[in-house]
């Protein structure tokens, strides 16, 4: 690897743009996925149908996208974001506002049916709901965010177009072991790998004990 | 004591019930006037939670209206009612009275302050902090009546609530239920329980097939029924 | 109640990106299309950190295929290309993309092979007859064929040694579709050969049984051109920074930095900008 950024700051750019990018979709996805649970219109099953759909977008080609919509010719280019953090942050929540939405509406489906009848016997109007379920199901929402996080942290095909892995400034932990491994190097780029593997328990580890810790002040 | 009720007389005339194919309520025409809870029994299927979710205002009904107190009002703030199978919010004993409260619009002080007389009257303070998804059967349901007694109710349905229960904890609920009515709120309860009947019951209504057979005080009924519905009911003969 | 949560919601939102967002307009910095190649060899890593103590800009490469660099500098994406197919880069002078084209400096491509050779050609200084025998003995043989100007450099020896290539290629010829470290790996596994820069094949560090079989022939010579993209067509272009950069590359200064690279003692580009006359 090039001397210049060291391994910290390539795993603090990867942490940031994926956190920043799960944190957003959580903000778009857990009350649309709310909604969606819980309002009947025409062309929902089309909608619901979509969302679980594009969970599996493929990250190379949202990446594309991204790029054509953020290039100087292309339509947003006056923003001057291609090849910057910002447009990875982009790109990633375009990948993960899917998982979000997806697994918060099945969440908030599921306890909407045990509750209905007891909220609509205390007349909880349509916004007290969307707080209520989001709130008590909030464990279950933390696994949906976990999930929409491990997606993001683990792709390089979107943030490889949209960052362009400039050196010492888009270069993420992903986009990093690509490098690596298209120059031979493999095993810097298999301890990059693990490096990247343990970080990612460590999140999880580190959710788990918040939920534990969380559940016991709540008593 | 109470000010004049506005829930009351709960009106309903000529109220059918259909869910697809299937005529639960059959032209149901009864009125459920304030004073000595209210005990609706009948064999299953005869239409006893669908009359207590349209009395409370759940539901509509496919024919026919119904009115509280003169009027066929949308709001429900004067009702309660506690479900065969309730669901505890998953949070704490404690946390599901005050959400109650909450949507019953009682704020501040106050509202901690109600939390812990409700959880007393029906004997749960011991378990405030408990998570509600662990409490018994028994437990829960004196939770739920806590929740129902939130909304301040002047008039309080409850679907068969000692129906799993065992001696002991059907003896708790029915104090609750009787000390709630003795406090001026209407009780409108379906039952199966016929010793149950005669603790509880200032009045009865019997239903059969979805529609009204008999409704009378609850010493006429259960000595001299005037329907054979009624009678073959009391011997414990199915009614078909 | 929903309403104060939606723009609580969307001005964390614009904050957040906001904040990750770099500072733009007080950076002095610009974006360079360049080749994998380039990027692999180490060179950058050399020469930038030199350029920025010098003038304090920030030089960001994008590190892509010949083709692809040009392609970047076309949609306006990019300040500098500095590549190496001279062909394609008069092309997109022709276009009118650039401003101005530079002779940099050139290395030199290498034939890597198995040390088995089974075609034969371990030690020769003749690429057109090395490149026949690939084909008379359908040695495998590895195209990174990715419009890189490696690409095109390979494109051009089969052409050289009279070797229609498009036509004639059989199950032995590979084209991959990816950069050039990808290309040693997938001859490393093969046992084939494949056109690589040398500056690659020197730092490439999962060599296997791959040797050099033939280098030196004057054929696989490779020269580099910088080009500031044209501003008239692109106002965005950072036309003084980037003039800057090219100046600095054709300078003596630069001239200087760009020979004194080496890898394992091994000087790997060869300056050669035109000396303006002063």
């Amino acid at each position: 690897m090039t001397g210049h950024p060291t391994l910290a700051a390539i795993v603090g750019l990867s942490l940031t743009i994926s956190l920043t990018a799960s944190l957003i979709a959580a903000v778009v996805g857990m009350p649309l996925g709310a909604l969606l649970a819980l309002t009947r219109f025409p062309g929902r099953a089309a909608l619901v149908v979509l969302v679980n759909a594009t969970m599996g977008l493929p990250p190379v080609v949202v990446g594309l996208a991204v790029y054509l919509l953020l290039s100087r010719s292309g339509p947003l280019g006056s923003m001057g974001i291609l090849f910057t953090p910002t447009a990875m942050i982009v790109a990633q929540t375009i990948l993960v506002v899917p998982i979000i939405a997806a697994l918060t509406r099945q969440t908030v489906e599921d306890l909407w049916s045990d509750y209905r009848d007891e909220l609509n016997a205390m007349e909880v109007g349509p916004a007290g709901r969307v707080a209520t379920l989001l709130w008590d199901a909030r464990y279950s929402l933390l696994t949906a965010l976990l999930a929409g996080f491990g997606r993001a942290i683990a792709e390089v095909g979107a943030v490889m177009i949209v960052g362009g892995n400039i050196d010492g400034f888009t270069r993420t932990m992903t986009t990093s072991i690509a490098l690596e491994t298209s120059k031979g190097d493999l095993p810097l780029a298999m301890q990059l790998g693990l490096v990247l593997i343990c970080i990612v328990l460590a999140i999880n580890a580190a959710a788990w004990a918040a939920r534990l810790w969380s559940e016991r002040q709540a008593g | 004591m109470r000010a004049p009720s506005s829930e009351l007389p709960v009106v309903l005339d000529r109220v059918s019930f259909r869910a697809g194919e299937t005529t639960i309520l059959d032209r149901l025409s009864l009125t459920l006037a304030p004073g000595a809870p209210t005990v609706i029994v009948g064999p299953n299927g005869s239409g006893k939670t669908t009359l207590l979710r349209l009395c409370m205002g759940l539901i509509a009904p496919t024919e026919g209206g119904i009115a509280w107190g003169g009027r066929s009002q949308a709001t429900m703030a004067r009702r309660a009612i506690v479900f065969q199978r309730p669901v505890m919010l998953r949070r704490s004993t404690a946390a599901n009275v005050a959400y109650a409260l909450a949507k019953a619009n009682v704020t501040g002080s106050a509202r901690r302050d109600r939390v812990d007389e409700l959880l007393a009257q029906v004997g749960l303070s011991d378990l405030a902090q408990r998570p509600a998804r662990q409490l018994s059967v028994g437990e829960a349901q004196r939770l739920a009546l806590a929740r129902a007694l939130a909304r301040d109710p002047e008039l309080l349905l409850l679907d068969e609530p000692t129906a799993s229960l065992d001696p002991a904890s059907t003896r708790r609920v029915e104090e609750i239920i009787l000390m709630a009515a003795q406090s001026g709120i209407k009780i409108v309860m379906a039952s199966h329980d016929l010793g149950q009947v005669r603790r509880i019951a200032g009045e009865v209504v019997f239903l059969a097939r979805g529609a009204l057979c008999e409704q009378s005080s609850a010493g006429d009924f259960l000595n001299c029924p005037k329907t054979p519905e009624a009678a073959a009911f009391l011997r414990g003969d199915l009614v078909i | 109640m929903q309403n104060r949560f939606l723009s609580l919601a969307l001005g964390l939102g614009l904050g957040i990106v906001a904040l990750a967002a770099p500072a733009t307009a007080q950076e002095k910095s610009i974006v360079v299309a360049s080749t994998t190649s380039t990027q692999d060899s180490g060179l950058f890593g050399y020469l930038l950190p030199l350029f920025k103590a010098r003038t304090g800009i920030d030089v960001k490469v994008i590190a892509q295929g010949t083709g692809q660099a040009l392609d970047t500098a076309r949609r306006g994406d990019a300040d500098v290309v500095f590549v190496h197919a001279k062909a394609q880069e008069e092309k997109f002078m022709a276009e009118g993309f650039g401003v101005k084209r530079f002779d940099v400096m050139y290395n030199d491509f290498v034939l890597i092979g198995p040390a088995s050779d089974p075609a034969g050609i371990k030690g020769s200084k003749d690429v057109s007859t090395a490149l026949k025998a690939i084909q008379a003995k359908a040695a495998p043989f590895i195209s990174r064929g990715d419009k890189s100007g490696t690409h095109f450099a390979e494109l051009a020896l089969w052409k050289d040694a009279g070797i229609d290539i498009a036509a004639s290629k059989g199950p032995w010829y590979r084209e991959i579709g990816q950069g050039m470290g990808a290309a040693l790996n997938t001859a490393n596994a093969m046992n084939g050969y494949v056109l690589s820069d040398r500056g690659t094949w020197l730092s490439f560090k999962n060599r296997g049984d791959l040797v050099i079989a033939v280098e030196g022939d004057r054929r696989m010579f490779n020269q580099y051109g910088v080009i500031l993209v044209n501003p008239e067509k692109f106002p965005s272009v950072k036309k003084d920074l980037g003039q800057a950069f090219v100046d600095w590359l054709i300078s003596l200064e630069g001239q200087g930095v760009i020979a004194n690279y080496k890898i394992d003692g091994q000087q790997l580009f060869f300056p050669n900008a035109e000396r303006k006359a002063s």
